[in-house]
């Protein structure tokens, strides 16, 4: 704090008015009638009296009954930290996950797969069968099938990198598949093992529902007409695919 | 027996090795010993290895080092690359290539159809 006098004084000395150009480059600034200089850092041109006059606090206060305003929240921490001090303080900061901020979308589909296109199935139980491909399931997976009348290969899901896409496609835009999504393949919980279960004489055998085998004969129906039309493409569903002596898989083309 | 194939202002020849390989050109003049000064269709005029080189029987008339325009235009009223095609070498390289580009299905096709074939022989 500077003696009386000393401010006004340092004021004229030390150009004030040239810091005050200086200063005036925040938004929020400019807009008030007058910014508060300062002589020096920490040295403020105009004093508390004069700057809560400026500032208006004086209306504020009798805005809010005498008081300034507080928000709820810092009320409540007052409150809080007035009623009782914490018995434990940890000893380390307590350590906030990453924020995750991504959106979920299906897997990214390859170009050249799309709606009827025969697909190589890479592994799985039906590793070497070419499947047809229907349609991109919301979880990111397709949704395939041989189809089962031809080479066994049921409606199945089947993960985009284990998969060889073929150039050769089929027509499915009638076949309808917008019945079947993730939930129709989501396998039932097992049940927890008690202590029976070793002394259990063999597992249940899982029983298909007629609802899934109607809708696989319906699908295999539809897609045997549209096969039909390709010369050899029910040969070419049947059969397994292959590498052979003399194949060169990084110069083949599929 | 002589040489009759010979490197001549005029021959056509078909690159064996680099860049541009596989692709025919015109030996447009001779560097020295070693080298001529080729050009083509889809080419930059440059000078390449005899031993770069693999001649065909086919020559075209055209002045040393003409205007890529004039050699175009000689290319064309030869018709040299259609008679290339026709020929022994042409025709093998085309079914490389055909072989080459087949796709699953194809290659499944081209299966059945040799299947066939041999079973009729037999």
């Amino acid at each position: 704090c500077l003696p009386w006098g000393e401010r006004e004084k340092r004021a004229e000395d030390a150009g004030a008015g040239r810091r005050r150009s200086a200063r005036r480059g925040t938004g929020e600034r400019s807009g008030m009638a007058r910014s508060a200089e300062y002589l020096a850092r920490g040295i403020e041109a105009e004093g508390r009296s004069k700057s809560y006059r400026r500032r208006g606090l004086w209306a504020i206060k009798k805005k809010h009954g005498g008081k300034f305003p507080k928000t709820a929240k810092k009320q409540a921490m007052e409150e809080d930290s007035k009623a009782k001090s914490p018995r434990f303080y940890a000893p380390e900061d307590a350590k906030k996950p990453l924020a995750r901020r991504f959106k979920e979308r299906p897997t990214k589909l390859r170009s050249s797969i799309t709606p009827g296109t025969v697909l190589v199935l890479l592994a799985g139980h039906f590793k070497g069968k070419r499947a047809i491909f229907l349609k991109q399931l919301p979880s990111g997976l397709l949704l395939v099938t041989g189809p089962y009348a031809v080479n066994g290969v049921p409606l199945r899901r089947v993960n985009q990198a284990y998969v060889i896409a073929t150039s050769a496609k089929v027509d499915v835009s009638g076949v309808n598949v917008s019945k079947f999504d993730d939930s129709y393949f989501k396998a039932p919980k097992k049940e927890k093992k008690g202590d029976d279960s070793v002394f259990k004489e063999g597992v249940a055998k899982k029983e298909l529902s007629p609802a899934y085998l109607e809708n696989q004969k319906k699908i295999d129906a539809d897609l045997k007409k549209v096969i039909g039309k390709v010369d050899h493409m029910e040969a070419y569903l049947k059969a397994h695919f292959s590498l052979k002596d003399g194949d060169r898989p990084h110069l083949m083309k599929f | 027996m002589p040489f009759t194939r010979l490197i001549e202002v005029g021959r056509v020849a078909m690159v064996n090795y680099g860049k541009d390989y596989g692709k025919l050109v015109v030996i447009v003049d001779i560097v020295d010993q070693a080298r001529a000064l080729c050009d083509g269709p889809d080419m930059v005029r440059q000078p390449m290895y005899f031993k770069r080189l693999a001649l065909t029987q086919f020559t075209v008339d055209i002045p040393k080092s003409p205007k890529k325009k004039v050699l175009l235009q000689s290319l064309n009223d030869s018709g040299v690359f259609a008679k290339f095609g026709a020929t022994v070498w042409g025709q093998k390289l085309a079914k490389r290539k055909a072989k080459e580009s087949l796709c699953d299905f194809g290659r499944f096709k081209t299966m059945i159809a040799k299947k066939a074939k041999s079973a009729k022989a037999r």
